[in-house]
């Protein structure tokens, strides 16, 4: 018997067929019929906006990450999603723009991968609606044809004049908020109204996420308890008053709460590590959506609810740390 | 109750003992040279009593016992004092050892012993009898059997448990042992319970052994109350504080032995050590080994002498096929790499499992996404997250605060971290630093 070449290595010798690569490109790949729906209901325009928030969001994970990474998938998925949630006649350097900063301040300088507090696909949304509201809260009508782009999605950085659109659809959100007027809960379902490219389709969104659960690819407590705290809150809004609040159909499929909930809220790295955190975590954002949804300022809320939750994770975490296995010692009275 | 509810959290490996759990144990041929480190037991190590040249038979004494915390060797070979040499050992260390030249003429036939006749002996004597046979825990942690014995005064021992899970992937050493020798499990039990002074026993054996469980069923005592309770596959059930909760439902405290609930565990093979003591009267000098994993030519259960270098072992079991890149010492999920095929199988050796490239490919590390998979997957409910960015910065003392001592080193949070963090290792680590601090202190 020959002298073989042994390697040390610390036990365990057996490692579980899963890693953090196989986690981000099921997430993405999961994705796949939302991006489907969304190329279906807003044509190209859909396709371009997603293909310029994941190249920004690439380019600059190649461009200023140290270990220049791009297989452990999560820039790609961090760009796919930021396209999903913006509205589809955005121009496209705008989303370029979006998904270098949701890398760029978003994840690597926090230290990158796993350091991050806010949701970087989030973050991007959120510095894009302060830097442009005008251009994230146009909604444009749906054009004569398929193949026809939206809106203004070829503007030029600072040089176009600003898209005087004549027709507008407002989204199902606007309309409730500042028309009193719901949308019909079928339209919600299968995302046949205005809004951000990826959130319409409510129910693909809940397909695709509910995969991902069974796989245990994401912490199903999560999406549960938001959908959960929506679903009962509004509900008792809707009772008190049914002429001034939304039905809880409406409330759960409208706007980019189901995207939120089963994508963005689920992030590992800005959600809570503890299973009662993440019940925790969930209830504070589905309760915060219908706050900002019923009495704030603006008809949607999901962003400000997530990444205002996202803050909050340290604390969660600290508060809900398991205690370890074992009986208490109850002091005997001799001792 | 046929089945019990058994704990929370845990894994689930592929358990792969379909290699050997049909295999028949054999005894191998006596090797020409046996090593026997002094140290081959928790506490502290053995000390020599012959020099190089003495002619020592099979089951003499070579090296005392250094108080209680300690445990005495003997010659599992008849052959010739070689000399008192550092050797390889097993845990990664170089530690001294006996190396006996065997005879190879020797009719292994041991000095004539008186077999002590245990209904005679009060728990005092059978437990010094133990001593003196230098027997060990035989399922991997080789805790000196009779110190678990003598429980200390105000302590209460109501229940044997016979810690029968075998949990590891790969062993089979315990399977085959409760198949071939069921009489003598039960035998070994009956002095157990006279020792212990226990009016009842659970044997406590995953449902992965159905023949095992069907063997010892068929030969109960009628005088004693002994029971054979059927548990559930997962990783870790074969710690001891896991299957004291499946079986009576009692969570030993942190810090606490089982003492403390009530119960003592002993593995199902110490416990058939034990019944040889009373048999044969020999000493513990040879064990029941599975040698096996897709690198070994032909795996087997064995029964070999204590001391017999890993090299001979795998001979006889057709040696290496394959791409081997580990061999491991215990089961996968905490047993020790070993650098060396001159190390020997010791007391406490329940297996040697052969890796190839298959298994134990190197596997890139990623940044933990604090996704939690690790918190699920602990058996004592720590957060093996917070541990491992603490043991990453150093943080030793904000470990312990995280109950690091808790930390049994099971291995669950590396096998399911999905970053390849090695957060097992790096809490061993934490340990030692802590210890570390800790003396430094005082």
């Amino acid at each position: 018997m020959g002298d073989v070449r042994l390697h040390l290595t610390p036990s365990p010798h057996l490692k579980a067929p899963v890693s953090t690569p196989r986690i981000m490109w099921n997430v993405t790949a999961s994705l796949v019929p939302v991006v489907a729906a969304a190329i279906y209901y807003f044509g190209p325009s859909a396709l371009l906006l997603l293909a310029a928030a994941t190249l920004g969001a690439v380019l600059t994970e190649l461009a200023f990450s140290p270990e220049k990474n791009l297989g452990d998938g999560s820039a790609v998925i961090t760009g796919v999603l930021l396209g999903l949630i913006l509205p589809p006649g955005l121009p496209l350097w705008m989303a370029f723009v979006g998904g270098a900063f949701a890398i760029g301040f978003g994840k690597l300088i926090f230290g990158g991968l796993g350091q991050n507090i806010f949701n970087p696909a989030l973050l991007g949304r959120a510095f894009l609606q302060a830097a442009f509201p005008a251009a994230l809260t146009t909604w444009p009508g749906v054009p004569d044809s398929w193949w026809d782009l939206r809106g203004g999605n070829l503007a030029l950085p600072f040089m176009s004049p600003p898209e005087v659109d004549a027709v507008t659809s407002p989204t199902p959100l606007g309309l409730m908020k500042f028309e009193s007027t719901p949308t019909e809960s079928y339209a919600l379902m299968i995302g046949n109204t205005g809004g951000s490219l990826g959130e319409t389709a409510g129910l693909v969104i809940l397909l695709c996420g509910g995969y991902l659960g069974l796989r245990n690819f994401l912490n199903w407590r999560i999406p549960v308890s938001i959908l959960g705290t929506v679903a009962v809150f509004s509900g008792l809004l809707f009772l008190l008053d049914p002429t001034r609040y939304a039905n809880p159909v409406f409330a759960l499929f409208s706007g980019g709460l189901m995207l939120g909930a089963m994508y963005m809220a689920t992030d590992p790295v800005t959600s809570p590590v503890t299973n009662a955190g993440a019940w925790i975590f969930g209830a504070g954002i589905g309760f915060l959506v219908v706050v900002i949804r019923s009495w704030g300022g603006l008809p949607e809320g999901v962003m400000y609810a997530i990444l205002f939750m996202n803050a909050l994770v340290p604390f969660i975490n600290r508060a809900t740390q398991p205690s370890p296995f074992g009986e208490r010692i109850v002091e005997e009275a001799e001792a | 109750m046929r089945f019990a509810a058994g704990f929370r959290h845990g894994v689930h490996p592929p358990e792969r003992k379909e290699l050997t759990s049909t295999v028949p144990v054999r005894r191998m041929p006596f090797p020409e040279e046996i090593v026997l480190p002094l140290r081959q037991a928790a506490g502290k190590p053995a000390i020599p009593i012959v020099r190089p040249g003495d002619r020592v038979e099979r089951g003499d004494t070579v090296a005392e016992a250094d108080g209680w915390m300690s445990v005495p060797i003997h010659a599992s070979s008849a052959g010739t004092v070689k000399k008192i040499d550092w050797w390889p050992h097993p845990d990664g260390s170089v530690a001294e050892a006996i190396l006996l030249e065997a005879d190879p003429y020797s009719p292994q036939v041991p000095r004539p012993r008186i077999v002590p006749r245990w209904q005679g002996l009060s728990p005092q004597e059978v437990v010094e009898a133990v001593r003196k046979a230098g027997v060990v825990g035989l399922g991997g942690a080789a805790f000196p059997t009779h110190v678990k014995l003598l429980p200390p005064e105000g302590i209460e021992v109501r229940t044997l448990i016979v810690n029968a899970a075998e949990c590891e992937p790969y062993l089979t050493t315990d399977h085959r042992i409760m198949v071939e020798y069921p009489e003598r499990v039960h035998f070994g039990i009956r002095v157990m319970m006279h020792a212990l002074g226990v009016e009842r026993t659970v044997i406590g054996v995953e449902n992965n052994k159905p023949d095992a469980i069907e063997a010892l069923e068929a030969t109960l005592p009628d005088d004693l109350d002994v029971k054979v309770q059927s548990v559930r596959v997962k990783y870790p059930q074969g710690y001891e504080k896991m299957l004291i909760k499946t079986l009576i439902d009692r969570s030993v405290p942190a810090g606490k032995l089982p003492m403390h609930v009530g119960v003592v565990v002993q593995n199902v093979g110490s416990i058939a050590a034990i019944a040889e003591v009373f048999e044969t009267g020999l000493p513990l000098i040879e064990r029941v080994v599975t040698l096996t994993g897709p690198g070994v030519a032909r795996p087997s259960n064995l029964i070999v002498p204590v001391g017999t270098k890993l090299r001979d072992a795998l001979e006889f079991c057709g040696g290496l096929v394959g791409d081997v890149t580990e061999i491991v010492f215990g089961g996968p999920m905490m047993g020790a790499s070993q650098p060396d095929l001159d190390a020997p199988i010791l007391k406490g050796t329940t297996g040697v499992v052969i890796l190839t490239r298959e298994e134990s490919r190197p596997r890139r590390r990623y940044p933990c996404i604090q996704c939690g998979t690790c918190l699920d997957a602990c058996p004592m409910f720590l957060n093996p997250s917070l541990l491992g960015q603490l043991a990453q910065a150093g943080r030793y003392e904000e470990m312990g605060e995280a109950h690091l001592a808790d930390c049994v080193l099971c291995g669950c949070c590396s096998y399911v971290c999905p970053s390849n963090i090695p957060l097992s290792q790096m809490f061993a680590l934490g340990k030692a630093g802590l210890r570390k601090l800790e003396t430094q202190a005082a």
